[in-house]
């Protein structure tokens, strides 16, 4: 299972806690995960990638390992600590005042 | 006994106050989708407790949220399903350059008279939506932005909104919008194709004051049973139309200013009418400090000041657009939001005032439904 950890806004619209665990189809990478979280929670669609474009939102980063990973290419292998499930892929809103 | 129901839109969430008629004691539920920008939430006006609500971000984007039991739970209808129809083409942006059309969020959702799972959208950059499925998919009507003069129209301050939708009740192929700062139009014909209504208005602000298109409409406002009769809140000017925004003519009188944003109708009085004067367009507040409606019983021109209970020294809010409703009762009850967090109640159409809540996040949005 791979573990994501989404923001607080995207937590009350999913009505999840902290963390999610997804079953994700053949090798992980970030749109492998995105279109695992998407389909598990329909209400996250176009939240965090255009559903047009399938592009990143601008204010919306990926995290993991330590690692900005959110200009990543969408098809690049995860890290494998987030592949085996020992680190989580971390979906964070940008930092911003207000 | 009677009953309403006041559903608050703010920066950070969605309140929704409750009373029973006589509008004294007030129940307040939220914030609904804490955190999140509410700019809107309307009930459906033949089934009461279908509400549909703007959950909107700069980070996470467009959601619209429903309710099938008057706010009491709520579920994601769709997220950012907002898509142009065709290839979008440009607007000019605020330095005269074209510009994409990009969607950025929905301002305002005016359910449909006769069926709950119909619901229009205004959105920003200005076009409007429709959903027939209670806000799960949305098509444009893409003969609005189609409109000859779509590619100069031009943002105001706060971007180029479409903040206004008057469904006519007795033409259902009628339909009324504003856009700032674009101007009001009209469709005859359910949508397929528009007109420009600006004739009579007139702006200092455009290079031409009285062009077709241009003009930076606040807010336009309608009686259900006189739908010719228009009364628009202008960036400057208090306007009125007789002939369903054919021709306009300024009414506003005696007013401190007519700056503002906010214009509603009397619930059994057509032609009464009120208005919230805001200092300018660079200063954003009442005059003098003093927080007070205007209430003219003549469709304009002949205003009257309503201060009582409400604050008369030292008040700098600003009262938005959309955030001023009228319920249904007798006498009728007057509300209105402010960006202090205050929403101010009238149970005797605006004669006394007292504050339902003080201090909510900044109100972006009021209605009301008349609940039996």
């Amino acid at each position: 299972m791979i573990h994501v950890v989404l923001p607080q806004h995207l937590r009350t619209l999913a009505r999840v806690g902290r963390e999610v665990a997804l079953q994700v189809e053949g090798s992980a990478t970030q749109r492998s995960v995105l279109d695992a979280l998407e389909a598990q929670y329909p209400m996250l669609r176009g939240t965090i990638r255009d559903s047009a474009t399938q592009q990143r939102r601008p204010l919306v980063r990926f995290f993991a390992c330590e690692q900005d990973l959110s200009n990543e290419p969408p098809d690049a292998p995860l890290p494998d600590a987030v592949a085996t499930g020992r680190e989580p892929f971390l979906i964070v809103g940008a930092m911003a005042g207000g | 006994m009677s009953a309403v129901r006041v559903l608050v839109g703010t920066k950070k969430g969605a309140f929704i106050l409750t009373s029973d008629g006589s509008r004294t004691h007030w129940d307040v539920s939220g914030p609904h989708f804490p955190g999140w920008e509410v700019y809107h939430v309307k009930g459906s006006p033949i089934d009461p407790n279908r509400l549909y609500a703007s959950q909107t971000s700069g980070w996470f984007g467009q959601v619209i949220q429903r309710s099938s039991d008057g706010g009491q739970t709520w579920e994601p209808a769709g997220s950012n399903g907002f898509v142009y129809d065709g290839v979008p083409g440009t607007h000019k942006w605020y330095d005269g350059t074209p510009h994409p059309w990009e969607f950025k969020r929905v301002w305002h959702l005016e359910p449909s008279l006769t069926n709950p799972d119909t619901v229009y959208a205004g959105v920003e950059d200005a076009a409007l939506f429709c959903s027939t499925d209670a806000a799960q998919t949305w098509q444009e009507l893409p003969g609005l932005r189609g409109h000859v003069s779509g590619p100069s129209w031009q943002p105001g301050a706060g971007g180029l909104c479409l903040h206004t939708i008057l469904l006519d009740p007795r033409d259902a192929n009628r339909m009324i919008i504003a856009i700032s700062a674009a101007g009001a139009f009209r469709t005859d014909d359910a949508g397929k194709t528009w007109r420009a209504i600006n004739r009579g208005l007139k702006s200092a602000g455009i290079p031409d004051p009285d062009a077709e298109v241009g003009h930076c409409v606040h807010h336009i406002a309608m009686h259900r049973s006189r739908p010719r009769a228009l009364f628009m809140q202008k960036h400057w000017d208090v306007m009125r139309s007789n002939d369903a925004g054919e021709s306009w003519q300024e009414v506003s009188g005696n007013l401190p200013t007519d700056f503002g944003f906010v214009i509603d109708v009397h619930a059994h009085e057509p032609n009464t009418i009120y208005v919230v004067p805001i200092k300018s367009d660079s200063e954003h507040y009442p005059p003098e400090g003093k927080l007070r409606v205007y209430r003219s019983r003549t469709g304009g021109d002949e205003w009257e000041a309503l201060t009582n209970g409400l604050p008369q020294r030292d008040c700098y809010v600003n009262v938005l657009r959309d955030a001023m409703a009228i319920d249904s009762l007798d006498p009728c009850g007057v509300y209105f939001g402010t960006t202090g967090g205050q929403v101010y109640v009238s149970a005797n159409a605006g004669d006394k005032w007292t504050a339902a809540v003080r201090d909510l996040p900044p109100v972006l949005s009021v209605e009301v439904q008349t609940l039996p």
